[in-house]
Parts: structure tokens; C-alpha cells; sequence
């Protein structure tokens, strides 16, 4: 077995105490929740935390809840199966239910956060890989190098934004409320993100982040969530689509969101989708003419890099396949769309 | 001599079998999936080391020197040792011993093993390699088979046994079996076409692990997951230059190893030399990182085949070229060279055949014997082909394949002898299950069946290092407690060996199943066996225990027949009993039985042993392949193509599989069902190799794709009994024979479903995508492959 590094370990009981420990000037401090993002990239050599702060006994990160303005709020330490199977979740946030559902594998999402989802490092072949195969390497930009071998000559990391839940937290416009040393904020999925692939959020690492907020969404709100992977379960996505269609009383869409990930950096959102759906009434010609454009563009759009593992040609013609599949499921409230 | 005598296919006692042929419970089963069972990591010894291996980055280079000073100047390390500690060479074949358990002068692949350090705990042992300093003059790595075999300079390896290697070849075999040439040019239509196979490994549960002691007085004792424990007591007593009487090898409870266990490794020599240079026991596990290293997987092979028929189907003569990709080192490669194409000519009539497989070193982890040793790919190459013969002549898959079933009782082009062959009734049963002639032709666009027939060894009469003693030997003891003990050097690696032998006492001696203990693969307590691989327990472990056995039934019936004074004929021994026959109220439980023959015959024991016949064709390695009993399958493989995707599912498959005899039916199921899915793996979803720069493409279970419940479809699983002559009780093998066809039905199967003929393996959604778009899909008419090309006499004139 490879194995972990030395690090000691601190089980704050609060937020407040957590942001404390993160803070100490003395030790590099990373915060932990299921581990199993951190600890299989620990033993790679990719962190060398001295300390883990785990967030596995602070209480008020673990709470489900609905407020009476509608809004759902996750709690970070939520594990990915709870989330999966909470009939809020699936009411009000498809996609995210439907996203969360094929996070790696059964026994990994019981033990696997949300909030450890939001957070997830980006991933690179060439990057999460032991110390001896990336050494014998020459290593990369990343982590311990200097060169990119995805992108030659390449000055920026460009590893894949890799979470299934971010492209579904962005498509229901959700808020991140997150606690640093200088208190507390809140901000949107949206823009957590940064286009560099070393480190793609703007969250700093002293800051924990404490819950997700879903705000209530339109009546005729659908969601579903497209995979593109190997294998039925385990493996990270190949590409990933959220869609959002919201149809109006009159049957048409009033407004719609589509985003990706597995792509670039940070996830992306397919631009110009909104303008064609919104107006198509899901069932007639117009909407199907609608899907096919925006597939269309998205396939213009996005071009995955040979950053994850894989054939990036491949993926690149997947992209408008999972678009269209994934829009569809969405309008006829069905999803997720996954090869199984 | 060892006793090759024919024991008979019927039940010992009587007509009925009462052990053989219940679907029992394995020896270790519950020990398993109760956590008791003892594998190799699990031996913990006082005062015990860890040792870790420091590895190679480059994929060929010199080494300069090495300087472990600082490494042995860290507190808690123990020992280090190099190349130079241990420069005797070896390998499992004993023409082309060409390994060394730690580099000697140079390094072959991203990963060869260049020192090892013991020390008080793995961190202590990793610290150390990170400071033993290694200077490396990197040499031009070759990665394409291709280019290594056109280019002689730099030599991977320049000479093995004193002999020069040419360039890069690690072995060349040319056989032809009548003319073939001359069998195409009277062929109705000729079929030719390039085929490849990528690379897999096995990937076994239970990553290589090995411990060793040096007691007080001397002895070396190893216990290690290998599936080969006589191979490694001769490695170590061969590289260690120690007497083989020092040296005891134990395989403890092992988590599978389907031909990735069978070689000597690095790990067993080292920690010996670790153990005595210390005087503690020494214990290394490795990395699964470390076990894609060490791979002995799949050979990747590039084939070209020509295969001529008549109008009726009958297939005239068939031609093949084999590039083979050895990978760093000869492994069991002379073998697989052989295998390549010796192991094709059945369950097909081949009129004649020829053969040329090339194996060449390349500088990446090392190829060798993989489940279907040598024979998977040459298997999917030539059924694909069959399967575009029988469309070009307008013959049902299923039937071509009967027109030209070779018969049971018969010799092979090759000269192989075929005893029982149930070929025909696996194709029947496939047939019905999957409702083929009903279905097939009928499913709608994407969906599709395809169809693979094949064959395998038995075991072979060339027992790896050539010598007279046998093959197979076993060992039993039973006493007054009623209870039989077996010791069998056989090696249980899952299969169920253990089992087999359990049932095959407790049927012959009537003894009840869970009165019989088995002691394995122990070389101080167990007679020798050449261990697993070749598909051999079964048929040549079965027929050793047989034999023992009724050496010690006909000791207790004289004994009984005696104390009751009846002809010894009337005694029977069944179901923890014995009895006479015409009165069976005369009756005493086994142990009784015992009790009466040990008295009269004084402490009870026996040995039994089993050699093949001679076998084979009377040419140079005419003797390879050539096994006592073949096996035959039959494969239907239904897929469901996504051609918008290229997602490939595989909804079912049928396979039917000629065992000879199932000992145990669900053994049997059990390896049809694994061989099965393993094959679908490799074809769809497995791939073993290196990336550009010569590394692993990615080292791990998360990127070493290896199918997840939810990714295999229903395996139905049906057995065949053709009762062979010379098996135990009629049984012939089952581990490796039902892996074969799975590959080339499924490609059948797409090619029906989807109208593309799909040549390169793995059938990637990516691959099947850009195939549809070439080829244009179901009704442009098949067969148009960029490399296959075609010639049908018939149209020409
Ligand atoms: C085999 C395998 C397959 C996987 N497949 C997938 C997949 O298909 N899709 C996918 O999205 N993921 C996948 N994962 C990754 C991982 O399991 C999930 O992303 C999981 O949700 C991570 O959550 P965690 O609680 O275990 O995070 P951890 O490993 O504990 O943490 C991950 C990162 O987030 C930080 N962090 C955790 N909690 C907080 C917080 N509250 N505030 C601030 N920072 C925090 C940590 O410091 C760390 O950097 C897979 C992992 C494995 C090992
Ligand atoms: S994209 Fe991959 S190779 Fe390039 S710097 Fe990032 S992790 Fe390294």
C-alpha cells in the first residue's frame, strides 16, 4: 500500500475553532471532511499538510434544512450519499441530486462531502499520479515541476475542474457561505471559481466553507445531470452537463442554464444557451431545434484537453451528444444521463 | 516411473458419483469471507523488517553507479543490496534466464528494480530509497514493437546464456503444416487481414507479497503469494546459490493471480538475501503501483492472417505473421511464441497451417503469461476472420463452425492429439440459449450476436525445465481419528484446486467432504507439482490423487474383507461409511474402517503421481501445447451498441464449455463465468501500456479501467461433459479455455449489430465511433476495413 505521510490531527468541535487552527502562522494547515479526495492525493506527494483539520465533529456543518423562504441549505460535511437521497435535494435541485448520485462509487460517497466535492482539487493525468511516476517524469507545472505536458509550451496549469456537483451548483445560481479569518461571506458557485488549473477557487485555504444555499426555484424548474465515463460507477467524469430548464405556465421555457465540467480548469458555462431555449416549448419541433444549436455551439465552444485520462477527440464529440441528451432529460424530467 | 495409468472415468464405487459433481462448498471459502483466511501479508514474525524497492525512471539507460551510503547511514535501516549482491541471472524459462532480481549494469523499463533496502518500517525502508543516489546514462527506449525489431542497436539484451541475442528478437518460430500455399490458391475464397491486440494484465486482489526467515541452523523459509512455489524453491536455490535442502517455500491463502504470480520476482530473492544479510525476518509488500510493474500480462500482438475456404465453408489453409511485444525481459516468452500458434488448430479441421511469430523486447514492464496464455489474441485475430469467411460465403456463423469441427479421437495439423472434444454440443447449447435462429438477423439496428468457438490445454508434457520425474505427486495420510490428509503441492490460487483434491479423496475413500484436510503448496511438506498455470491441477493433480487413493482404498477394503471375511469385492466405502454390498446391515463408519486397516497394515499412507503420455509432433517444440486432454468453448455474445456514443454493452453472454467432467459445477461456473467477464474487460475497457514518455499510462485501479459490477451484463454459464479418457474421473480443464471466444464473439457481435468489422483492439467507444464513420455503417455492405482485403475467386470469374 502507499503510504500516508506524517501529519498530526486536530477535530475542532466549531467553524470558529477550525478557522483558528487553519490560521496558525507555524504549521500548513489543510482542512479534511471525508478524505477521500486529500488522503489519496497525500499519499501521492501532491499535499504535505503538517496538520489536517478535521471537520468531522463540527456539528453545524451537517444540517439539511429548508427555510421558510424556500431556500435549501446543505450543510459542508453532508456526505454525497445523503445528499444524494434527500427528497428535498431531489425536489428542488435535480441536477445536483442527480449529479451527486454518480459521484465515484457507493462506499466513497458514503464517506465522501459535498463540501469536499465543491473543493476538489483539479485533476491531470500527468499530476495525480504517484511521487515515483510523476518524478520519473520530470514532474509538471502542477506540483514540484516547471513544464505542462498537456499543453506544450504551456504557461498555465489547465487541469480539469473535476466535481460533479459544481456544474449543478452553478446552474441553480447557488451561494456558498464560507467563514475566514476575516468572518463570515457569502458568494456565488459562480464565482468560486479561477480560470488556473494549481489552484481554481477563490477561496483561500484559511477559509472553511460552511454550507451551499439552493434558492428556491421556479415552479416548472427541471434539472438533470449528464456523465460522461468509462465505467458505471467510480470513475471521475469525463465531461459532465448540468441543464436547467425552467418552463413557464405557458409551456415554454422561461429560462434555462447549461454548464460543463471536465473540460478546462474551472467548470464552464455554455454561453448563448439560455438565448436559444428560452421561448421553445419543450415537446414541439422548436425546442428540439432549440437543443440541437445549442449542442451545436457547445460543441463549438468546448474543447476538452488531454488533461483527464482518455481520448480527448472522443470527448469532444461527446459534447454535443451529452448537451442534447442532456436537455432533453431535463425537459421531459427524467435523467440523469449516464451510459448504464 | 510415474504412474500414467488409466484410472477409469466412472464413479470409484458403483455407478453414481456422491461427491464428484455436487456443486460443495470451497475448502476455504468461509475462511475467506470471514476474514480467517491467512494470506502473505498476514504473517507478522518478531524482530520482522520491511523491505522496499527503489526503481528505475528511466526506460533504458546504463547505470553508472550507485551510492547507498547515506541510505545505510539512516537510522532504522538495516541493509541495502544491489544489483551486484545478487548477479546471478535467472528467468522462469531456463533457455533465457535474463532477469536479475536487482539491475545488474543496466535498467530495461519505467520500474525495473534497482536496490532494496530492509528496515524497521516501510517509512524507514521509502526514506532510505530516497536517498540512495543512482547515476543514469539513458539510452534510446523503445516503446513500438516495430521499431524494435528494425533496429538492432541499442540491444535491450545483449546476450542470455552466453549466446547473443539478434538485435532485439527474444524469439522466432516458423512451422508449417502442409503446403499452405499451395491450400490457398485452391481455395474458393482468401480472406486477409491485419488484427492487433493491446496489452492487459491481471490485476489480482492481492498485490505480490513475500516474507522471508533464515533460522538459527540456516534454513531459508519464503512464504509468498506466488502460484509457482516449486519454480521459486529452484530460482532461489539457483540466484541465492544455496542447496535446494535449505530452502522451504510456502504459498499462503493467495488473492488470485491468473499468470501474474507465476514468474520468480524480484521481492522473493530479495528479501531472502535481506533476511539472511540481517538475520531478521524480512517482509516486502508491493505497491499496486508495483504490481502494473511487475505486469507478466498480455502480450500485445500485431497479426496479419490468411485464411482460404472452400464454397461449402470448409476451410482449406491458414497463414499467420505475428509481431509479438515482449516487453523488457523473456518472461515465459519462448513459450508464448510457441502458444502464438501452436494452440489454434482446434476445434477446426485445418487442412494445413503455417505460422511465423516473432517476440521482441521493447523497454516496458515485462509480458508473460496472462489467463489463455499466448492463445487469446491469435484467437480473436483468426475467429473474426472465420466470421467474415462464413458472411462472404453466405454460411450462418454458427454453422461454418460445425462444417468444420475436427472430430473427437483425432491429430491436429500440428500433430496434437485431440481424445474427447464436445465442441459441437458447446455450439449447440450456445445456439438454443441465446435463441440464436431465432433472433439473430432480426434484432434491430445496434443490437447484435456474435459467436466464438475455441480451444485450450490441459496442462502440457513440457514441464517448463526437462526431466523424468513427474509432474504431479500428492501425499496421503489417514489415521484412527477417521480424518485424511493430502498434501498436494498444487497451487490453490482461488480456483479451487484445493477443493478439487478434497472431493476426489472424499469420493474415493468415502470419507465425509469436511473430514479431509489439504495441506498445500508447502515444498517441506508436499510432495512437488509444477504448480498453476497451463490449466493443469485439475487433470494432472485429479489423476495423482485418484491414483493414491486407491492405494490406500484397496489397503482398508483387504483389511475389512478380511476382519469380515467376505470377498473384498463386496466392500464398499461411501458416505462416511463402510459396508458390504449384500448385507448392508453390516456396516461400521470409516473411521472404523481405518482403524481395522491400520492395525493390519500398520500406519496408513500413500503417494500417487501422474505424467502426461508422450505427446506432441516429432518437430522442434512440437512437444509445447501438446497436451494430455483439450478443452473446448463455445462463446454467443450479445451486444447493444450506442452508435451515437460508441458505447459498447454487452446485455449477455452464453458460454458453453467442454470441462471433460465438472468435479465441481460450480467451480466450474464460477471460472466460465470470471474467464468470461475477464476477457469482455480486456476487450472493452482494459488497457495496459506505457504513455510517450515510456510510463505506465496510469499505475492505478482508478485508471486501469477493470469493469465495476454494474458494467457487466448476465454471463450464463453452461457446461459440457464429454468425458475424457485420460482425465480424473473424465475432467479436463476449465480456468483459461472459457476466456477465448468472448473477445471474437463480441467483436462478431458488433460487426452484426452495427455492420463494422472491428480488427484493433479495445473496442473503445472512440474506436467504435471513428470505425462507424469510415466504415459508414450496417448496409454499405461489410468487410471494407481499410486493412483487410479481400479475394474471391468466384467473383473474379
Ligand atoms: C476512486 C475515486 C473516484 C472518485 N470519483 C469522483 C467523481 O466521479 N466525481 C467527483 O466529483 N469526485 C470524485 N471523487 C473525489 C471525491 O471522492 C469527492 O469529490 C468527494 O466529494 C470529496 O469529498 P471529501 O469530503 O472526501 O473531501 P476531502 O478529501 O476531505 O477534501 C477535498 C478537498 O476539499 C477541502 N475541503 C473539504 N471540506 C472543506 C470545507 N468544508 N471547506 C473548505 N475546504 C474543504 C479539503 O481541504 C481538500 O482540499 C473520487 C475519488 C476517488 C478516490
Ligand atoms: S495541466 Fe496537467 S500537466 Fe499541465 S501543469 Fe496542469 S497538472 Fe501539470
Amino acid at each position: 500500500m502507499l503510504r500516508l505521510p506524517r501529519f498530526a490531527l486536530e477535530r475542532p468541535r466549531t467553524v470558529a475553532e477550525a478557522v483558528a487552527l487553519l490560521a496558525d502562522p507555524d504549521r500548513e494547515a489543510l482542512l479534511v471532511a471525508g478524505g477521500t479526495d486529500l488522503l489519496p492525493n497525500m499519499k501521492h506527494g501532491l499535499f504535505e499538510p503538517d496538520v489536517l483539520v478535521s471537520l468531522e465533529d463540527v456539528d453545524e456543518l451537517r444540517a439539511v434544512e429548508v427555510d421558510a423562504d424556500g431556500w435549501l441549505s446543505i450543510g459542508a460535511m453532508t456526505t454525497l450519499a445523503d445528499v444524494a437521497a434527500d427528497e428535498r435535494v431531489v425536489a428542488r435541485a435535480p441536477a445536483l441530486a442527480q449529479a451527486v448520485s454518480l459521484i465515484s462509487g457507493p462506499q466513497l460517497r458514503t464517506m465522501g462531502t459535498l463540501g469536499g466535492n465543491v473543493m476538489l482539487d483539479t485533476r491531470c493525468q500527468w499530476y495525480n499520479q504517484t511521487y515515483f511516476w510523476r518524478k520519473s517524469l520530470g514532474f509538471c507545472l502542477k506540483k514540484d515541476g516547471t513544464v505542462c505536458h498537456v499543453v506544450a509550451g504551456g504557461r498555465k496549469c489547465v487541469a480539469a475542474a473535476s466535481n460533479d456537483s459544481a456544474p449543478a451548483l452553478m446552474s441553480l445560481s447557488a451561494l456558498v457561505d464560507v467563514e475566514g479569518p476575516e468572518g463570515r461571506r457569502t458568494l456565488p458557485v459562480d464565482d468560486l471559481w479561477l480560470a488556473d488549473g494549481i489552484w481554481n477557487k477563490k477561496l483561500g485555504k484559511g477559509e472553511v466553507l460552511v454550507r451551499v444555499r439552493v434558492p428556491p426555484q421556479a415552479a416548472g424548474h427541471r434539472g438533470a445531470y449528464g456523465k460522461l465515463r468509462d465505467r458505471g460507477s467510480i470513475d471521475f467524469p469525463l465531461l459532465g452537463v448540468a441543464a436547467r430548464l425552467d418552463v413557464g405556465d405557458d409551456g415554454a421555457v422561461a429560462d434555462a442554464d447549461l454548464v460543463a465540467v471536465a473540460l478546462a480548469a474551472r467548470p464552464v458555462r455554455v454561453r448563448g444557451a439560455r438565448e436559444r431555449l428560452v421561448g421553445a416549448r419543450p415537446g414541439e419541433a422548436s425546442f428540439r431545434e432549440a437543443v440541437e444549436a445549442v449542442a451545436d455551439e457547445a460543441h463549438r465552444r468546448l474543447t476538452p484537453l488531454e488533461n483527464v485520462p482518455g481520448d480527448a477527440e472522443y470527448r469532444a464529440a461527446m459534447v454535443p451528444v451529452y448537451v442534447r441528451r442532456t436537455l432533453l432529460a431535463a425537459a421531459e424530467g427524467a435523467g440523469p444521463v449516464h451510459h448504464l | 516411473m510415474a504412474a500414467r495409468d488409466n484410472h477409469g472415468t466412472g464413479a470409484p464405487w458403483d455407478d453414481a458419483f456422491r461427491v464428484v459433481g455436487q456443486p460443495l462448498r470451497k475448502v476455504d471459502g468461509l475462511a475467506k469471507a470471514t476474514g480467517q483466511a491467512l494470506y502473505a501479508d498476514d504473517v507478522q514474525l518478531p524482530g520482522m523488517l520491511h523491505a522496499k524497492i527503489l526503481r528505475s525512471p528511466h526506460a533504458h539507460a546504463r547505470i553508472v553507479s550507485i551510492d547507498a551510503s547515506a541510505a545505510l547511514a539512516l537510522p532504522g535501516v538495516h541493509a541495502v543490496i544491489t544489483g551486484a549482491d545478487l548477479p546471478i541471472r535467472y528467468g522462469v524459462i531456463p533457455w533465457t534466464p535474463d532477469e536479475n532480481a536487482l539491475a545488474v549494469d543496466k535498467v530495461r523499463f519505467v520500474g525495473d528494480e534497482v536496490a532494496a533496502v530492509a528496515a524497521v518500517d516501510e517509512d524507514t525502508a521509502n526514506a532510505a530509497l530516497d536517498a540512495i543516489e543512482v547515476e543514469y546514462e539513458p539510452l534510446h527506449a523503445f516503446l513500438d514493437p516495430r521499431e524494435a525489431l528494425a533496429t538492432p542497436e541499442p540491444q535491450i539484451h545483449a546476450d542470455i546464456r552466453g549466446k547473443p541475442v539478434r538485435g532485439n528478437v527474444s524469439k522466432h518460430v516458423e512451422l508449417e503444416f502442409g503446403d499452405v500455399e499451395a491450400a490457398l490458391a485452391g481455395a474458393d475464397l482468401v480472406l486477409e487481414g491485419e488484427y492487433s491486440f493491446h496489452g492487459s494484465t491481471h490485476a489480482p486482489i492481492e498485490p505480490h507479497c513475500a516474507v522471508a526467515q533464515v533460522s538459527a541452523d540456516g534454513l531459508l523459509t519464503l512464504w509468498s503469494s506466488t502460484q509457482i512455489t516449486h519454480y521459486v524453491h529452484r530460482a532461489l536455490a539457483q540466484v541465492l546459490e544455496l542447496a535446494p535442502e535449505r530452502i522451504r517455500v510456502i504459498q499462503p491463502c493467495l488473492g488470485g493471480a491468473f499468470g501474474g504470480k507465476s514468474d520468480p520476482f524480484a521481492l522473493e530473492f530479495c528479501v531472502a538475501l535481506l533476511a539472511q544479510r540481517t538475520g531478521r525476518p524480512v517482509k516486502m509488500l508491493w505497491t499496486r503501483e508495483e504490481v502494473f510493474y511487475a505486469h507478466r500480462g498480455r502480450h500485445p500482438m500485431q497479426m496479419q492472417y490468411r485464411c482460404g475456404a472452400k464454397s461449402n465453408g470448409r476451410i482449406t489453409g491458414v497463414d499467420a505473421r505475428i509481431l509479438i511485444d515482449g516487453g523488457s525481459y523473456s518472461s515465459f516468452g519462448l513459450v508464448t511464441t510457441y502458444y502464438s500458434g501452436q494452440l489454434l488448430t482446434g476445434p477446426y479441421d485445418f487442412p494445413s497451417y503455417r505460422f511465423d511469430s516473432t517476440r521482441v523486447f521493447t523497454n516496458k514492464p515485462p509480458c508473460g503469461p496472462k489467463r489463455g496464455h499466448g492463445s487469446v489474441q491469435p484467437r480473436f485475430a483468426f475467429e473474426v476472420q472465420f466470421d467474415e469467411v462464413a458472411e462472404r460465403l453466405g454460411i450462418d456463423p454458427i454453422e461454418i463452425r460445425r462444417v468444420n469441427f475436427q472430430g473427437d479421437d483425432t491429430q491436429t495439423v500440428n500433430g496434437q492429439r485431440i481424445t474427447s472434444n464436445g465442441f459441437l454440443r458447446c455450439l449447440d447449447l450456445v445456439e438454443e440459449a441465446s435463441g440464436w435462429k431465432q433472433r439473430r438477423g432480426q434484432l434491430p439496428y445496434g443490437r447484435g450476436l456474435g459467436v466464438a468457438g475455441s480451444m485450450y490445454i490441459s496442462g502440457t508434457n513440457y514441464p517448463v525445465y526437462p526431466n523424468d520425474m513427474p509432474q504431479a505427486g500428492i501425499q496421503l495420510k489417514l489415521d484412527r481419528s477417521g480424518v485424511v490428509t493430502v498434501f498436494t503441492g498444487g497451487n490453490d490460487i482461488g480456483q479451487g484446486s484445493n477443493t478439487v483434491v478434497r472431493s476426489i479423496v472424499a469420493e474415493e475413500l468415502g470419507v465425509a467432504y469436511d473430514h479431509v484436510r489439504v495441506v498445500a503448496a508447502d515444498t517441506d511438506l508436499c510432495p512437488v507439482d509444477l504448480g498453476a498455470y497451463s490449466s493443469r491441477i485439475t487433470f494432472m493433480v485429479g489423476n495423482a490423487t485418484i491414483d493414491a487413493c486407491r492405494k490406500l482404498r484397496h489397503q482398508i477394503v483387504t483389511a475389512l474383507a478380511e476382519a469380515w471375511e467376505v470377498d473384498p469385492r463386496r466392500i464398499r466405502l461411501m458416505e462416511g461409511r463402510a459396508f458390504d454390498v449384500e448385507d448392508p446391515d453390516r456396516t461400521v463408519p470409516t473411521r472404523e474402517a481405518f482403524q481395522v486397516a491400520e492395525a493390519r497394515f500398520d500406519t496408513l499412507g500413500s503417494t500417487g503421481s501422474y505424467n502426461t503420455p508422450q505427446l506432441g509432433g516429432d518437430y522442434r517444440g512440437g512437444t509445447i501445447g501438446a497436451s494430455p486432454a483439450y478443452s473446448f468453448t463455445a462463446h454467443v455474445v450479445e451486444v447493444d451498441v450506442d452508435v451515437e456514443t460508441g458505447i459498447v454493452r454487452v446485455p449477455a453472454a452464453w458460454c458453453a464449455h467442454d470441462c471433460g467432467r465438472a468435479l465441481n459445477p460450480t467451480l466450474v461456473a464460477g471460472q466460465i463465468e470470471g474467464s468470461t467477464y475477464m476477457g469482455l474487460a480486456e476487450a472493452l475497457l482494459e488497457e495496459h501500456g506505457v504513455n510517450r514518455f515510456g510510463l505506465h499510462r496510469g499505475p492505478s485501479l482508478l485508471d486501469y479501467r477493470m469493469p465495476t459490477s454494474l458494467d457487466v451484463g448476465d454471463i450464463h454459464a453452461m457446461i459440457v461433459e464429454s468425458v475424457d479418457p485420460e482425465g480424473p474421473y473424465g475432467a479436463k480443464e476449465a480456468g483459461e479455455g472459457p476466456l477465448h471466444g468472448s473477445i471474437p464473439a463480441l467483436a462478431n457481435a458488433i460487426h452484426d449489430a452495427i455492420g463494422v468489422r472491428l480488427r484493433h483492439l479495445p473496442f473503445t467507444p472512440g474506436t467504435v465511433l471513428r470505425a462507424l464513420r469510415d466504415q459508414g455503417g450496417k448496409g454499405e455492405g461489410a468487410a471494407v476495413g481499410s486493412t483487410a482485403a479481400a479475394t474471391s475467386k468466384r467473383e473474379a470469374r
